[in-house]
């Protein structure tokens, strides 16, 4: 009874914390393309405090618009939550669902942390971690082509299938980038590859694992459907693509599921090559504060690589169709295959133990 | 697609056809923002139509402004002293950098590099703001008279212009490290969009476009007008004709623009900036008020337009955008009988067919980019 109240409460601070992080990255991301463009950004709205008489109010943190996230969503769920009447009615309600849907499951296998009080800082330690992901990330695709599907109309209908290319050809080239890691570490537990790089350097330490890291940094870019890979939606191409018919929330859903896989993605990273929690010099076993620390390392890690992600999509342009899916089939493809073999050429000759 | 789409700058329609994502025919549709400005004209005496030619494109007014005015003085034989033709010179070449800003900001926006978009606009901003010291007004400029220009250069400002042009070079450079080697950015223009110099030239396409095919045709150079036989510039020519290579030519003109700016300002004379003549250009307002002939001058150069004899008159100049020509037949009198505008965009347009045919989706954003076109200006 205790295990399942305690993996309940898990279960609800890593969504609460995904969530946060979700909303908050949205101002991060514009606070920082500010920055790049030379601009201001937003920074006038708080968070409320207390409401004066004369109606005025005292705000938290407004010169950095702390209340930005809060107030965007009370917009969101307030606006007219309007359907148009040429879509598949079903469908048009359950992509947004779909695409949020597997994002947030992804982070059931993800090591936030070592322990805390003994706890493992994992919701679900799955021993094909791994294979999980990438099982319920593939889901994310179905939203976004039944997106562009059910709206029955021209631009979403061209987002649908440019994501639905786009996504199933990364997904080849995402498994394929960490097929050497897992053969370094011979598990597919996620725990046991941070584990493993406790022991050992990070995995991104080894000339041999760069490559796949590279390849699994621009894939996970289009998986995200961020810039430069940011073909479904493209606004000046598709006028926003799969999403132009949504409306509200069901867009806000969208917006979300797109920071919420890039988070996904990015802690994915920060497990696979960036060594986890971990840190050298910070004990690999310890109390509750050694437990935290952990927890810290990762956010840190992960909020390094989530600014990577808003500073590479203010600085590059997009790529077009075509050039996209030939980088992925004829440039990652047969790099991530080679990268195969030459770890397993690694490893034959015993430089990894 | 369109008529209101992000790629389309304004309100151009363009029928496509696809297969898949690739364009079998492409067919653009104009007149969205047709005002009738040519059957305007024909009621209005010749400065008051001065602030219509604002709005033909409306990203480089002070061109337009000048390019007009150089029509009618060509028609009435008026010659300008030498310092009202170096204002509208560096009048001109504002305009030209303030244009080309925009083209290039909305052409990398259309590759989803906003970035540079922010960049080009902030300093389109201080063009603007020294547009706005000189003129009044920060778009619509309406700043130049027949025979003449509305005021003279405010103190201080020749200086404020150095200052910019010091800064701005800097911009530019930046522009360049983030986009001309960028093997994405590359990826997406090289060998799109290619419209080699003889279409060019069948299509009547000019300006910036034009000299991207390979054409080394500038009508600064080929047929100066104002003073620009004064100043050393150079026309920077494509080789291939694809959206990098306009790209490129509009880069650096923005250069040149900048060299001939410098030269202008140093070079700036003193002395009188409108033609002395009573019978055109508005005596200074302290004569008016103090003599009798003046006052009358002014009244019917108000009332009736200024006095253009009869015949007619084609006049084109180098806009940002091209060739900007105005066809003027006057009857005698205040107010022409008839005028034609040649807009470069219009022609421009009339090559898209061509250009859009056997490519992606994503190209026309490109494509689109690259031509840099006014939609106020294509439809008149």
């Amino acid at each position: 009874m205790e295990a399942i109240l305690i993996d309940f409460f898990k279960i609800a601070c890593v969504m609460g914390v995904v969530l946060f992080i979700c909303a908050y990255i949205v101002l991060v991301e514009r606070r920082v393309c500010a920055f790049i463009q030379d601009r201001l950004g937003p920074n006038r709205v708080g968070i409320p405090l207390w409401i004066r008489k004369d109606g005025s109010a005292i705000t938290l943190g407004g010169k950095w618009a702390l209340g930005q996230p809060l107030m965007d969503a009370f917009k969101s769920l307030l606006k007219e939550d309007y359907v148009p009447a040429h879509v598949n009615k079903l469908y048009f309600w359950l992509a947004p669902m779909l695409a949020m849907f597997p994002a947030l499951v992804v982070f059931a296998v993800i090591p936030f942390g070592s322990q805390l009080g003994g706890v493992p800082m994992i919701v679900a330690d799955v021993n094909v971690g791994i294979l999980f992901v990438f099982a319920v990330a593939s889901l994310g695709v179905y939203g976004i082509v039944l997106a562009g599907w059910s709206s029955n109309s021209k631009y979403p209908f061209l987002g649908g299938i440019r994501s639905s290319a786009q996504l199933i050809s990364y997904e080849i080239c995402l498994g394929l980038s960490v097929i050497p890691l897992f053969m370094q570490v011979e598990s597919l537990k996620l725990t046991s590859v941070v584990a493993w790089q406790t022991n050992h350097l990070w995995l991104i330490c080894y000339p041999w694992n760069w490559l796949p890291g590279l390849i699994y940094l621009a894939s996970s870019f289009a998986e995200t459907n961020r810039l430069p890979f940011d073909l479904p939606e493209a606004e000046q191409e598709l006028a926003g693509g799969y999403n132009v018919e949504y409306g509200s929330m069901k867009f806000a859903m969208f917006f979300m599921a797109e920071y919420t896989n890039m988070i996904a993605a990015s802690a994915l990273m920060v497990t696979l090559f960036l060594g986890g929690w971990s840190l050298p010099f910070v004990p690999v076993t310890g109390g509750v504060v050694v437990g935290l620390a952990h927890i810290c390392i990762f956010l840190a890690k992960l909020f390094a690589l989530l600014f990577f992600f808003i500073w590479v999509r203010w600085t590059l342009p997009r790529f077009r169709y075509d050039q996209l899916m030939e980088l992925g089939w004829k440039v990652f493809l047969p790099l991530a295959l080679a990268n195969v073999l030459i770890v397993a050429g690694v490893i034959m000759v015993g430089w990894v133990k | 697609m369109g008529p209101s789409h992000p790629c389309t700058h304004g309100v151009l329609r363009i029928v496509l056809e696809l297969d898949g994502e690739v364009v079998v025919n492409a067919k653009p549709d104009v007149g969205f923002l047709h005002r009738g400005d040519e059957k305007i004209a024909e009621n209005l005496t010749y400065n008051q139509f001065v602030p219509y030619t604002d709005r033909l494109d409306y990203l480089s007014p002070l061109a337009n402004n000048v390019a007009y005015v150089l029509a009618v003085e060509k028609l009435m034989r008026l010659q300008v002293p030498p310092r009202c033709q170096y204002i509208r010179v560096i009048c001109c070449e504002m305009a030209r950098v303030a244009s080309h800003l925009v083209g290039l900001g909305a052409m990398a926006l259309d590759l989803a590099a906003m970035t540079v978009f922010l960049y080009t606009f902030t300093e389109r901003e201080r063009l603007l703001s020294l547009m706005e010291k000189l003129t009044g007004a920060r778009l619509t400029n309406s700043y130049t008279r027949v025979g003449g220009v509305a005021r003279d250069l405010p103190n201080g400002w020749i200086a404020e212009l150095r200052k910019f042009l010091d800064a701005f070079p800097k911009m530019i450079d930046e522009v360049d490290r983030l986009l001309t080697r960028n093997p994405i950015f590359m990826n997406r223009n090289q060998g799109v969009g290619v419209l080699p110099k003889d279409v060019a030239i069948d299509f009547g396409v000019t300006g910036p476009n034009l000299r991207g095919s390979g054409v080394e045709f500038d009508l600064r150079k080929n047929h100066p007008y104002l003073c620009y036989k004064d100043f050393e510039f150079d026309v920077p020519v494509g080789t291939k004709g694809d959206c990098y290579d306009r790209y490129l030519v509009r880069m650096e003109e923005m250069r040149q623009s900048v060299r001939i700016l410098k030269q202008a300002c140093d070079k700036l004379p003193d002395g009188p900036v409108n033609a002395p003549d009573l019978k055109s250009v508005l005596p200074p307002k302290e004569q008016v008020l103090t003599k009798m002939e003046q006052l009358i001058h002014h009244f019917m150069i108000v009332t009736e337009g200024p006095d253009v004899p009869l015949g007619e008159v084609y006049f084109g100049a180098e806009n940002p955008k091209g060739e900007l020509g105005f066809y003027i037949v006057s009857k005698g009198g205040g107010v022409p009988w008839r005028m034609k505008i040649r807009s470069p965009s219009f022609c421009t347009l009339s090559a898209l067919p061509y250009l859009l045919k056997g490519h992606m989706i994503g190209d026309i954003a490109a494509i689109l980019g690259s031509l840099d076109f006014v939609m106020g200006e294509c439809d008149r």
